[in-house]
């Protein structure tokens, strides 16, 4: 049968092209191409369709995060209320406990036409201005007591649900009762805005400020400062420890049981929960070692023995991947072992052992598992001047922030993913940087 | 390469010398998330008010998780203070003795309201225990028999409520507020609804007897959430018909997406929880080591200042936060407790 289907063709084939019957597998062949092809670009239109809901969401809620609504009045700075009796000369603390938010209160008060008798009127004042003003204006009187007595013209941050109203966050279309601001403030918060002393600036507080409970002087910059730490800490020991470990597993150590059973041991560790080394943190460095809780230094370490596995494992991969033709060379022109690991096969292997680790920096920086048990999710206001102070990581001040009650802090949740997506993309160009310099000596 | 090993070995030899214990110079707090904001408040406005003192550290992870870390032992790896929003247990008392944390100084800080709230576009929503019972239990009494909640909608409970499918979202049992929940709410709706009676006559252990009272259906109209409120917030958000538990600083500060519910009639404010008319809340602690008292810093006025009518009172910032003051005398009896070094 088949004789009989094949020499009729064989000799079509001969005598003149007739394409037909050559086309018929690969019509098929090509047709499993163009489906394959549309599957990939499907999963990449898939994974870009989330990308760009997850980004949309994120700036959309968070871009209002990196401006603040401040209030720039005169204030007048009454001797009558910071210091009375005149006894600052003799008695310092009293500049530190004066009475500065009736200070600030008053300024705005006058601005607004509310007389000094009117109870409820000055109340509504008050909860216009954030509680972060008494800091703000005992900073200025400590800085230059001579100011007491004068007028000086102050910007300062205005209430976080005055800033929110400002926004258009708050629905003011629902009864007063049921909401923040009232509508008296909501009137004099336009008239403010028209006359311009109540205006929208950058929010520089949203990176230098620490954690606060008032969400218009909350910001990163002591989680920033904790995660630097921290990824300066796991840079600095899991990149030599790391790289030590795997040169000699994969140039000098034997090939036997042992050295098969710890790298079984260290593919092992690299999947295990981020919790666990958490608990180890726990228990080695804090409650054995004695070190200080919630310190950047424990929550560094503990990210170490976490990226160790990862930088261990993609270390070892480009050093298999650098051809052995190399290392006979080295050998071959005298070199000794350890001169042909350093100064051929590391270099070579330096773009992948460099990307590994910035691949487990990266992984490190986001998280906050192992950060709970150490007590690194904790409220922390002051700046840490050393890893061994007290400190937070932006993840965990996301998450903080997400628990928060206020309605302010829903844009600040938002502001601060935006300020670690950037952190996160400067981590990652610098690891292309670093690998195309390394990557011209081959 | 040079500069590398160095670095690496002053990282060492300084990790080396934190070892030799530093004492501390900030106060440090753990314990309760719904106290976590009113620790927030009074750990800022101290430093702000003693600016010689750091402003204390503050880990949430709950009241357990607290009271555990607070009973790890003495000395300054240690925390100071649990912030919790129950009493402490005595097994938990039990493990602070075996690990040397022999005195522990209790502080009542005031009063928190438990409340119900559904979307802001739903009608006014008025709550029995008896009807949240009859709509959240596992088991109901029905002609005298103990059998698996029948009802899908609460217009089915109390043809007064809407005609809308149950959907509570609950807290989870890890947190403080569903044993309040328990026992505000369920506990009591069983006995109005007689149920208790059905179940006394069907098991003979008081503790069964109770465990039967608040176990909770679990055909998935209600929910347990293990989050913070601002996962019910959401759940509500998708569920518009949905009822959710929330603590009354938490509903203050989202009262135009959020519409209270009337327990036995009473609106959930300050005034109706200081009094005792509105029936669910609860009082939060924090507790204190004696024997970190004198060293570590600011722990003492640290405790002073959140016990002073200018944090605790009923005009202060915690009040305004949603805090409910505890009386005059109660507040009072509080300090003199914590200055006479009264211990558990």
């Amino acid at each position: 049968m088949s004789q009989v289907s094949t020499s009729p063709s064989m000799a079509a084939v001969g005598a003149s092209a007739k394409p037909e019957r050559r086309d018929i597998g690969l019509r098929g062949r090509y047709a499993a191409e163009r489906r394959f092809r549309f599957y990939g670009m499907a999963a990449i239109a898939f994974g870009l369709l989330f990308l760009f809901l997850l980004l949309f969401s994120v700036v959309s809620k968070g871009y209002t995060a990196f401006q603040q609504t401040m209030i720039t009045i005169p204030v007048e700075f009454s001797q009558q209320i910071i210091d009375k009796n005149n006894e600052r000369a003799t008695n310092p603390q009293k500049l530190v406990t004066a009475n500065y938010p009736v200070v600030a209160r008053n300024a705005l008060a006058k601005v607004l036409g509310v007389s000094e008798d009117d109870r409820a009127g000055l109340k509504a004042v008050n909860g216009m201005i954030s509680d972060s003003v008494r800091v703000q204006l005992r900073n200025l009187v400590t800085a230059d007591p001579s100011i007491i007595g004068t007028t000086q013209k102050v910007t300062f941050l205005a209430h976080g649900d005055l800033d929110s109203a400002f926004k258009g966050q708050i629905d003011l279309s629902v009864p007063e009762t049921n909401r923040k601001v009232s509508d008296k403030q909501v009137g004099w918060m336009n008239q403010l805005a028209e006359s311009g002393a109540l205006s929208k600036h950058f929010n520089t507080g949203l990176f230098t400020n620490g954690a606060s409970s008032r969400p218009e002087a909350a910001g990163v910059g002591v989680a920033l400062i904790g995660s630097l730490y921290m990824m300066l800490i796991v840079l600095v020991l899991s990149l030599p420890i790391g790289v030590a470990a795997s040169i000699y597993l994969e140039e000098f150590a034997p090939k036997n049981r042992f050295t098969d059973l710890i790298e079984v041991n260290i593919n092992n560790l690299a999947a295990v929960p981020s919790i666990v080394y958490g608990l180890l943190g726990l228990a080695v460095f804090i409650n054995f070692a004695g070190f200080p809780r919630s310190a950047a230094l424990v929550g560094g370490l503990v990210l170490t023995l976490m990226t160790l596995p990862t930088i261990i494992i993609a270390t070892r991969a480009a050093l298999k991947a650098v051809p052995p033709s190399i290392r006979a060379a080295a050998l071959g022109l005298g070199a000794s072992k350890m001169q042909t690991v350093f100064h051929h096969v590391l270099p070579l292997a330096m773009p992948g052992i460099l990307t590994g680790t910035i691949i487990g920096l990266a992984h490190a920086l986001g998280e906050t598992a192992p950060l709970l048990l150490i007590g690194m999710v904790a409220f922390v206001a002051d700046v840490p001047a050393t890893p061994m102070d007290p400190a937070t990581a932006l993840p965990v001040q996301i998450y903080m922030w997400a628990n928060e009650a206020e309605r302010a802090f829903v844009e600040r949740t938002s502001g601060a993913i935006i300020v670690l997506l950037i952190f996160l993309i400067l981590m990652n160009v610098g690891a292309i940087l670093l690998r195309r310099r390394f990557e011209r000596r081959w | 390469m040079k500069s590398l090993k160095l670095t690496v070995a002053a990282l060492v030899a300084s990790a080396a010398f934190a070892g030799v214990a530093v004492a501390r110079d900030q106060v440090q707090i753990a314990g309760s998330s719904t106290v976590l904001p009113y620790a927030k408040i009074v750990a800022e406005t101290f430093a702000e008010t003693y600016p010689d003192f750091k402003t204390p550290i503050v880990e949430s992870g709950g009241s357990s998780g607290g009271l555990k870390e607070f009973c790890k032992g003495v000395g300054p790896n240690t925390i100071d203070v649990a912030n919790s929003s129950r009493p402490i247990k005595e097994s938990e008392v039990e493990a602070c003795k075996a690990a040397g944390v022999t005195e522990i100084q209790e502080v009542k800080i005031g009063y928190d309201g438990i409340v119900f709230a559904t979307d802001s576009g739903n009608a006014d929503l008025k709550l029995v225990p008896k009807d949240l019972y009859l709509g959240l239990a596992a088991e109901v009494v029905v002609d005298g028999k103990l059998v698996a909640n029948p009802y899908k909608k609460w217009s089915e409970v109390n043809k007064d409520l809407p005609d809308a499918e149950i959907a509570a979202y609950i807290p989870g049992e890890k947190h403080g507020t569903r044993e309040v929940f328990e026992e505000k709410i369920l506990a009591a709706g069983c006995k109005d609804a007689g149920a208790l009676d059905a179940i006394k006559a069907a098991v003979s252990d008081e503790k069964e007897q109770h465990a039967k009272c608040v176990a909770v259906r679990k055909d998935g109209l209600a929910v347990d959430i293990d989050g913070d409120y601002t996962e019910t917030l959401a759940r509500i958000a998708a569920n518009k018909s949905g009822i959710g538990v929330f603590g009354l600083s938490f509903y203050e500060n989202n009262a135009d997406k959020l519409k209270v519910a009337t327990v036995n009639g009473i609106v959930p404010s300050t005034e109706t929880i200081a009094s005792g008319e509105y029936p669910v809340s609860r009082p939060l602690f924090f507790y204190v080591k004696k024997a970190h008292l004198g060293v570590i810093p600011g722990l003492k006025e640290y405790v002073e200042f959140f016990t002073s009518d200018d944090m605790i009172g009923p005009d202060s910032p915690l009040a305004e936060y949603g805090l409910v003051a505890a009386p005059e005398a109660e507040r009072e009896e509080i300090r003199k407790a914590f200055a006479d070094g009264k211990i558990m």
